[in-house]
């Protein structure tokens, strides 16, 4: 199709003279804002390359006028509020804990740093405000296992229970189904008892005697007679209405026969010793701190 | 407009009588499209509700957020936005080169049915476990090959036909097509590279390792913005606004610019999505300053859609599918702007890893892709089914005002929920401890995210009414062409210069 350059009535434009499906072009120059803003923008990125690390070449690349870093640009963001709670941090450092509570304001400083670090790391499996959840020890009730002074506390949280810390608490209830030390309607007999004295439910059997009994010769070295548990050897409170995996009979039963043992990680490779310490003032703050 | 314009008619006398196009597989994308959008956005409203309440996920774990999310961005961007692309670039270059499809009947057929299969096979793939993890990029191996073969076909068929065309030069329209065509073949062919570990297991390891798999992946992502999302609806918009508003293309010398300034500045933007990463200082610099000298180019599209509509701003009152169009261009604009912001490694710093990324991009696959792809349907569907009318101007209106509304809500809402996470996350209280947790951060969003379910219902709602829409207009005796005006007249006479036939 020959070029037919027309004028558009419109802009006073003409085309280009070309014609598809019926569509034209107007030869309008380029709008000169656009052009400057477009040059202005290539001028800015320049200026970045000068500045900034930018072009590359064989095995290096330019460092850039400025000689910035991200890496470095981090480390001193973070250094520099890590310097706002330097003296404070140090303080709670050097402290007994009873000193820390004996400074109000220092008090306020160690919570304000326990809850964060508790909602940032020990929430997502204690639950809100130490609620606890199946598996995860509640730690507002007062239901410790591994005692809830702040020292214990303290130690539980460095040093985690069945970590890989060579600190770690450690416990282990046997298997006592699945090695075979007591057999399936013993297990049933005892999980009965104890869903029955401790739990406060009728007992299915009509004699818990024999459950007693199984209990006493079984259980109570650890648990306590009376199942009021040993908080020295990570033996938990029976005689409770807070309970770690449930309070079913079927939970019971399966426990003795083949115990879950939950890991808490260390916190020692992560966390430093002041922030623990702060993280256990504020843990014990709870309502469940002995 | 006429009739004759619609057909896609120009003068006969001039040059000879337009042959017979391919409307057929046309018509089949253009029902796919339509189909696949109502798909893609029920998938949004839903998984948008499992972030409000997860219980939402019905603990079935084929449909949890990790699974339906692929679902729907490829069903929004592959199979939505791809249908649309496919079917409208066989229509506009067919016209704007007065040539019958290269390669017939059967292979325009096969890239339709294969191309669907591949979307079938990839939404199964997603819901039933199977992913190689790469954003947009998640179809395993077997299924990549299938698209390769293909998309191989679909740019034989467009290259055959723009060899054969009867025009002297190449619209620009289809300048923007085939950089689409042929650059997403190169990204998804690169991207994709990986070593199955069997030929019978849909699983496999890509050949890039480490950051160096990061960043092909982001180069692909970006460009896969930059190029199916950006290039391609481009090149619908070349046609269709010119067209729906009768006048000329504003400016022949910017869209030369703008295309070739897009094209090179594009392809290396994508290291802004890695900033604050492992990826190396120099490459995060580079990504940044290629981003802002990337937003003219991008505007240059701006530019030209909406001056277009000089001396035919009226048509804005009486063309609802024009708003649409209109629309879209103004929300590519926002986003085009948007996007060179958030990519300076500072912004970034407040708003990586928040909604507000989420926010940008859907102001751009709401606002600006659906918007071209309403905008070319509504012109599209009576031409294709050779009906004289839409069914209802006033459907397409309430149509536009309901999506508009779901688009201010979805951003805006975004919007803020972003800020507020970027900003809760970074904040310190006076003391030099983080002041909030992740999870008050949740907590804190909740409202917007409601809010943001809502912009997404409004939108569906939206589609729903064009499908109503499209269905009355394709059945309804009212929406019929005299017969004086059927089928597609192509003999029109040159008509007075700004609509031919006019």
């Amino acid at each position: 199709m020959p070029t037919k350059i027309e004028k558009d009535s419109v802009t006073g434009r003409e085309t280009t003279g070309h014609e598809w499906d019926g569509i034209k072009e107007l030869n309008t120059p380029l709008p000169k804002w656009w052009l400057y803003v477009f040059y202005a923008c290539i001028a800015w990125a320049i200026g970045m390359f000068i500045l900034y690390p930018s072009i590359p070449y064989g095995t290096g690349y330019f460092k850039g006028v400025l000689g910035y870093s991200q890496r470095r640009a981090v480390d001193a963001a973070v250094a520099e509020v890590a310097a706002q709670r330097q003296a404070s941090m140090d303080k709670i450092a050097a402290l007994s804990f009873a000193d820390i509570r004996k400074d109000p304001a220092l008090l306020e400083v160690a919570l304000t740093d326990g809850r964060i670090t508790f909602a940032t790391n020990c929430q997502p499996c204690h639950g809100a405000g130490g609620a606890g959840r199946p598996g995860y020890p509640a730690l507002a009730a007062g239901a410790w296992i591994w005692g809830g002074t702040l020292e214990d506390i303290q130690q539980t949280i460095t040093h985690g229970i069945r970590s890989a810390d060579p600190d770690a608490r450690q416990s282990a209830m046997p298997r006592f189904g699945a090695d075979g030390i007591l057999k399936p309607d013993q297990i049933q007999a005892v999980a009965d008892f104890v869903h029955a004295k401790f739990y406060g439910h009728p007992p299915l059997a009509a004699d818990i005697a024999e459950g007693q009994k199984i209990f006493a010769e079984n259980c109570a070295a650890c648990h306590g007679d009376a199942g009021q548990g040993n908080p020295q050897m990570g033996a938990p409170r029976l005689a409770s209405k807070v309970h770690l995996y449930g309070g079913s009979l079927e939970t019971i039963v399966s426990q003795v026969t083949n115990p879950r043992m939950g890991v808490m990680p260390n916190w020692n490779t992560r966390l430093d010793p002041a922030t623990i310490k702060a993280l256990a003032l504020y843990v014990h703050s709870l309502g469940g701190g002995q | 407009m006429s009739d004759a314009v619609m057909h896609g008619g120009v003068a006969e006398s001039v040059l000879g009588p337009a042959p017979i196009y391919n409307d057929a597989v046309v018509k089949k994308f253009v029902i796919a499209s339509i189909f696949w959008a109502i798909v893609a956005f029920l998938v949004g409203v839903w998984i948008a509700t499992e972030l409000t309440w997860p219980a939402a996920n019905l603990g079935l774990s084929w449909i949890n957020f990790g699974r339906l999310r692929p679902v729907h961005t490829s069903a929004a961007i592959f199979a939505f936005g791809g249908s649309a692309l496919f079917g409208t670039s066989f229509f506009v270059v067919q016209r704007t080169c007065r040539a019958r499809l290269w390669g017939g009947e059967a292979l325009a057929n096969f890239v339709f049915w294969g191309y669907q299969f591949f979307i079938v096979m990839a939404a199964l793939s997603y819901v039933m476990g199977f992913s190689q993890s790469k954003e947009y990029a998640e179809p395993e191996w077997h299924i990549d090959l299938w698209l390769t073969v293909v998309w191989v076909c679909y740019l034989l068929i467009y290259v055959g036909t723009l060899i054969k065309r009867q025009e002297p030069h190449i619209y620009v329209a289809n300048w923007f097509y085939l950089a689409f065509i042929v650059t997403v073949a190169m990204l998804h062919i690169v991207n994709n590279m990986a070593l199955p570990i069997s030929l019978y297991a849909a699983k496999s390891y890509s050949v890039y390792s480490g950051v160096q798999d990061a960043l092909v992946q982001w180069w692909y992502g970006h460009n896969a913005v930059g190029f199916f999302l950006t290039a391609g609806f481009l090149g619908m918009m070349y046609y269709f606004i010119p067209k729906a508003a009768g006048r000329p293309v504003y400016s022949y010398r910017l869209s030369i610019v703008h295309f070739w300034t897009l094209i090179f500045l594009y392809i290396w933007a994508g290291p802004h999505h890695l900033h604050w990463t492992a990826l190396p200082d120099w490459t995060q610099t580079l990504g940044m300053a290629f981003s802002i000298m990337l937003w003219m180019p991008s505007w240059g599209g701006m530019i030209n859609g909406i001056m277009t509509l000089s001396g035919a701003w009226d048509k804005l009152r009486t063309d609802p599918g024009l708003r649409f169009s209109v629309t879209a261009v103004g929300f590519y604009g926002m986003s085009t702007f948007e996007g060179p912001v958030m990519s300076v490694r500072d912004v970034n710093a407040l708003s990586h890893y928040t909604d507000w990324t989420i926010g940008h991009v859907h102001s751009g696959a709401l606002g600006w892709v659906a918007f071209i792809v309403f905008g070319a349907l509504y012109y599209l569907v009576p031409v294709l089914w050779h009906r004289q009318r839409l069914y209802s101007t006033k459907l397409v209106a309430w149509h536009y005002w309901i999506a508009t509304l779901g688009i201010v809500l979805y951003i805006v809402s975004m919007w803020v929920a972003g800020i507020m996470q970027g900003l809760m996350w970074r904040a310190y209280d006076q003391y030099g401890f983080l002041q909030y947790s992740f999870v008050e951060s949740v907590v804190a969003v909740h409202p917007f995210y409601v809010i943001r379910l809502l912009g997404g219902v409004f939108f569906l709602s939206g589609a729903l009414i064009m499908v109503y829409n499209f269905y009355r207009t394709i059945t309804s005796p009212t929406t019929e062409a005299p017969q004086a005006m059927r089928p597609a007249p192509i003999a029109a006479p040159a008509g007075a210069f700004g609509v031919a036939g006019e």
